[in-house]
């Protein structure tokens, strides 16, 4: 099993969302994050003091999955997450030990 | 407001009695006069609660956005009873050339029926009083994020009563040595502006600056209060300005359309500086603009027609941004929301070209009494704003340092890191 997580922008959370349906992962989760890696961050401007704010707003997602759904996955987060332009963000692979579904108290792939 | 001769009810009475064709209208209760001044003192309490408070709070970080509400509502209620007891005796209990006395300690001898003018002497008693609120509340402004609550409290009791009441004496009381040089502040340029201005720019110096700054960003959480705040503070003024004439009468009509003006112009002017020098307007931007405009115009709100209006307004809105954008980070001090920067400059700004615009040939009402000429009026003007500015900073820095000696004016490192709602307060102003 795969913990997938993605970093990225906002905006195309709806669709990332609706690309992971449709090749059959229902299960996410999302928290609103902030970061860079080389996108550059703005200038705000309050009664003459310049803030330069290097954070961007950026969505995670995170999908436990089964080893053989990985691919599928990654090119789907991709093509649905691109822009082409600097800030689309970056998706993380690692192993998932273990997985329990906390109402039946299955484990394992059955509970993905 | 102009200097009243209060004629108490029974010297007008005999005076009636000796001369029965003499009209007394001013010693008369005129209902029309009562119902807006009523109406203007309710504007004015609001331009503090929540006007004022808003337009701060927004401008601060989170962590203290209720540290700054709970201060404008607690100088409320403080300067409210103040007030009463002695602040109102020492500004307008009596003659006298620099303050009123104690007669009306207490507010002994206000009764039901007394009069102040046309008006009942409670009303104006409380219309006064909302100005003595609004005008310490001004000044934190300049502390803000980092001042001691206790100290505050103590540091706004006695500036009330040693500052603030004998200033006002000063410019409106009977007998206050500046209404007797001719000096014109129709509604507090003087009195409050530069007063609260000045007395802030002392405390931003004694107090300190906020950690962190400047380098750290200190941004406002929350524009959209600041916004709303400044707009109660435009529609309260109405209640400073146009009832600074304590009748509903020619005059205040004329307070209140150059007020609107002035206000009008010093916003665009802001707007248009910072679109020039920054290449985009802001809210801020505009919003400090109008805060300016109402400044300047309130101690020329009786006394300058509305062209002269214009001009006062684009002369705050030009001075005052390059006063809080430019000058601050010349000087470096941490005037955190700019009380100095907008109500000291606008005020200074504000008093002069009252002098300058009351003329007759500029539109404006006419010179104070005993005065002849645009040189003279502006000296008095000058006059008037430099006593105060010096008073003011010498009285201000002397309460603090003394105050700073028995129970310190800052907080702790720790405390003003975690944020002073929660330090100082124990509570959170958002549970998202």
């Amino acid at each position: 099993m795969k913990l997938v997580s993605a970093i990225i922008k906002p905006f195309k959370l709806d669709d990332v969302r609706q690309a992971l349906s449709d090749i059959g992962v229902s299960g996410i989760t999302v928290s609103e994050v902030k970061g860079f890696g080389r996108q550059k961050g703005h200038t705000e401007l309050y009664r003459g003091a310049e803030y330069v704010v290097d954070f961007l707003p950026k969505m995670k997602l995170e999908v436990a999955i089964a080893a053989d759904k990985l691919d599928g996955v990654i090119d789907a987060i991709t093509e649905s997450a691109r822009t082409g332009k600097i800030g689309d963000g970056k998706i993380f692979v690692s192993d998932l030990e273990q997985v329990i579904r906390i109402r039946t108290g299955e484990s394992g792939p059955e509970a993905l | 407001m102009k200097t009243i001769k209060r004629v108490g009810a029974a010297i007008a009475a005999s005076a009636m009695a000796v001369l029965p064709s003499v009209a007394l209208a001013e010693d008369k209760l005129s209902a029309g006069d009562t119902a807006w001044m009523l109406a203007a003192t309710v504007l004015v309490l609001f331009m503090t609660i929540p006007g004022l408070s808003l337009f701060y709070a927004g401008m601060v970080r989170a962590k203290n956005g209720l540290s700054v509400m709970m201060q404008c509502f607690a100088i409320t209620a403080l300067m409210t009873i103040l007030w009463a007891i002695a602040g109102y005796s020492i500004a307008f209990g009596g003659p006298g050339e620099y303050w009123g006395g104690l007669s009306k300690l207490f507010l002994a001898g206000v009764t039901v029926d007394s009069l102040s003018g046309t008006i009942p002497e409670t009303v104006f008693m409380v219309f006064q009083m909302t100005f003595a609120i609004i005008t310490p509340a001004l000044i934190v402004g300049a502390f803000a994020e980092r001042m001691k609550f206790s100290a505050m409290l103590v540091f706004m009791a006695i500036w009330l009563l040693v500052v603030y009441a004998p200033i006002a004496h000063w410019v409106w009381g009977d007998g206050g040595w500046l209404g007797g040089k001719g000096i014109l502040d129709f509604a507090g340029g003087t009195v409050v502006h530069i007063n609260a201005g000045v007395a802030g720019l002392i405390a931003a110096l004694v107090i300190g600056r906020r950690k962190g700054y400047p380098g750290t960003a200190m941004m406002p959480h929350n524009l959209m209060f600041t916004v709303v705040g400044a707009g109660m503070l435009w529609v309260g003024w109405f209640g400073f300005n146009a009832g600074s004439e304590l009748a509903a009468d020619g005059v205040a009509g004329m307070a209140m359309a150059v007020t609107q003006i002035a206000t009008a112009a010093a916003a665009l002017t802001w707007m248009f500086a910072e679109w020039i020098a920054h290449g985009k307007p802001s809210v801020l931007g505009i919003a400090s603009g109008a805060v300016a405009g109402l400044v300047a115009i309130t101690p020329a709100s009786g006394a300058v027609g509305p062209m002269g209006a214009i001009a006062v307004g684009a002369a705050s809105g030009l001075g005052c941004f390059i006063a809080a954008v430019k000058l601050k980070k010349v000087f470096g001090y941490d005037d955190s929301l700019d009380a100095f920067g907008v109500h000291g400059v606008g005020g200074i700004i504000g008093a002069l070209l009252t002098g300058v615009f009351c003329a007759p040939s500029l539109g404006g009402a006419g010179f104070g009494d005993g005065i002849s000429s645009i040189g003279g009026q502006v000296a008095v003007q000058a006059l008037g704003a430099g006593a105060t500015l010096v008073y003011t900073a010498v009285m201000t820095f002397i309460i603090l340092k003394v105050l700073d000696l028995i129970m310190g004016l800052r907080v702790t490192d720790e405390q003003e890191t975690e944020g002073l709602d929660l330090a100082l307060h124990d509570e959170r102003a958002y549970n998202l």
